[in-house]
């Protein structure tokens, strides 16, 4: 199901390209329409046979009409358990799955590329790029030389377990290895959706306002690290890193901070022996 | 944002619970939804209305548990309502504070013949 507008189609709308020297290996592909005519929720009346309830909890079933099966399911539950699958599989490969968010723009992709140029990891480094369309980001990962996959969303605002979980078996990465998932560029919606990742790294970049993390608090409040990147254009911006930091502290007092600068590599020594303490302790 | 594909998720699983039960009718679904979950309440009832359509919930009734937050303080132990993430503990001011309710999106239960 298309999780964006919620339309069935065979392979939940999403594609992985796995990206080769000069060939695209398309992984489980589909072709569907979105046909995204939701007149239909205006077009008629809504009676409102249910009613807000303002109460705490629960109350059981009224009087003896009907029988009461117990669920307790999450709403998300099927997400969540493809999650507990994958990080079992990362688990059995002592693999690191790390979830890198951020809106568009804050530098994703040029932190991966220059994680994976800095020749400090010994580990070996695969990549799952998220992106509505294009492969230009797994495309500049394959420049470095490692194994990348594309995963093109569609309509799709975040990646979510299955994805992750397809995404995996075309790469089937070794056992030790670290494997970077860049998700899609947005603040919003994959704070909810868990990967089955070992941590969740929020990137922001000093262009973007102190006040990021009071405005999408979910995202910072799922996050285990918080990278400042761009540091190098703070000279030419009135941006307060503390008064960023606080804010974020606010929301998530566990957040760990990483300032840097991908593009100069100032500060960038933090953030490698971060990914390498991590790979120690695992 | 996404409570018309958490509307779907809610049918299914209600579906599935009721087939697997061998139910005739559905008479009641209750959910909580918690009020730090990130799911806007009056989104997911907008959102069940069109997400039954045609399934064997369009006449259901829906029970929807609003989940107020509770949190609790880190530094003094205090257990309080907080409004958001922003809110310091409402008895030494700390911002250190454990959401401890409020983030649920939880089928709880159907009501069947």
């Amino acid at each position: 199901m298309c999780d964006t507008c919620g339309c069935n189609d065979n392979n939940n709308g999403f594609t992985i390209l796995k990206i080769q020297n000069d060939e695209h290996h398309h992984g489980p592909n589909h072709d569907h329409n979105h046909d995204h005519d939701h007149s239909h929720h205006h077009n008629h009346p809504h009676p409102h046979p249910h009613h807000l309830h303002e109460h705490e909890h629960v109350h059981q079933d009224q009087g003896s009409q009907g029988r009461l099966i117990e669920i307790e399911k999450d709403a998300l539950q099927k997400n969540n358990l493809m999650a507990e699958r994958n990080r079992g599989y990362f688990e059995a490969r002592n693999i690191i799955a790390i979830n890198l968010v951020s809106s568009p723009g804050s530098g994703k992709t040029t932190l991966l590329e220059k994680t994976i140029l800095s020749r400090n990891l010994k580990t070996k480094i695969l990549v799952i790029e998220g992106d509505q369309q294009t492969t230009n980001d797994a495309d500049r990962i394959h420049t470095t030389g490692v194994p990348v996959v594309q995963i093109n969303t569609g309509n799709g605002c975040h990646l979510d377990a299955l994805m992750i979980n397809s995404a995996y078996r075309e790469l089937n990465p070794p056992e030790n290895s670290l494997l970077m998932i860049e998700n899609v560029g947005n603040l919003v919606c994959p704070a909810m959706f868990d990967l089955g990742e070992n941590y969740r790294v929020v990137i922001v970049s000093v262009t973007e306002g102190e006040d990021k993390p009071l405005k999408y608090p979910y995202m910072f409040q799922t996050s285990n690290v918080c990278i400042v990147n761009k540091t190098d254009l703070l000279p030419h911006l009135d941006f307060e890193l503390d008064q960023l930091k606080a804010n974020a502290l606010k929301i998530n007092h566990h957040l760990e901070f990483i300032e840097l600068s991908a593009k100069t590599g100032d500060g960038f020594d933090k953030w490698l022996d971060w990914l390498v303490s991590k790979s120690k302790s695992h | 944002m996404h409570e018309f594909s958490i509307a779907l998720n809610i049918v299914e699983i209600a579906t599935e619970t009721a087939r697997a039960n061998h139910a005739e009718t559905v008479n009641e679904v209750e959910v909580d939804v918690g009020d730090m979950s990130g799911v806007i309440y009056e989104a997911l009832e907008f959102a069940l209305h069109s997400a039954i359509k045609g399934t064997i919930l369009e006449n259901s009734r829906f029970k929807l548990n609003r989940i107020k937050a509770r949190a609790v303080c880190l530094d003094c132990q205090h257990d309080f309502e907080p409004e958001d993430f922003l809110s310091v503990c409402a008895n030494c001011g700390s911002s250190k504070i454990e959401i401890i309710r409020g983030k649920e999106m939880k089928v709880k239960s159907i009501n069947v013949d």
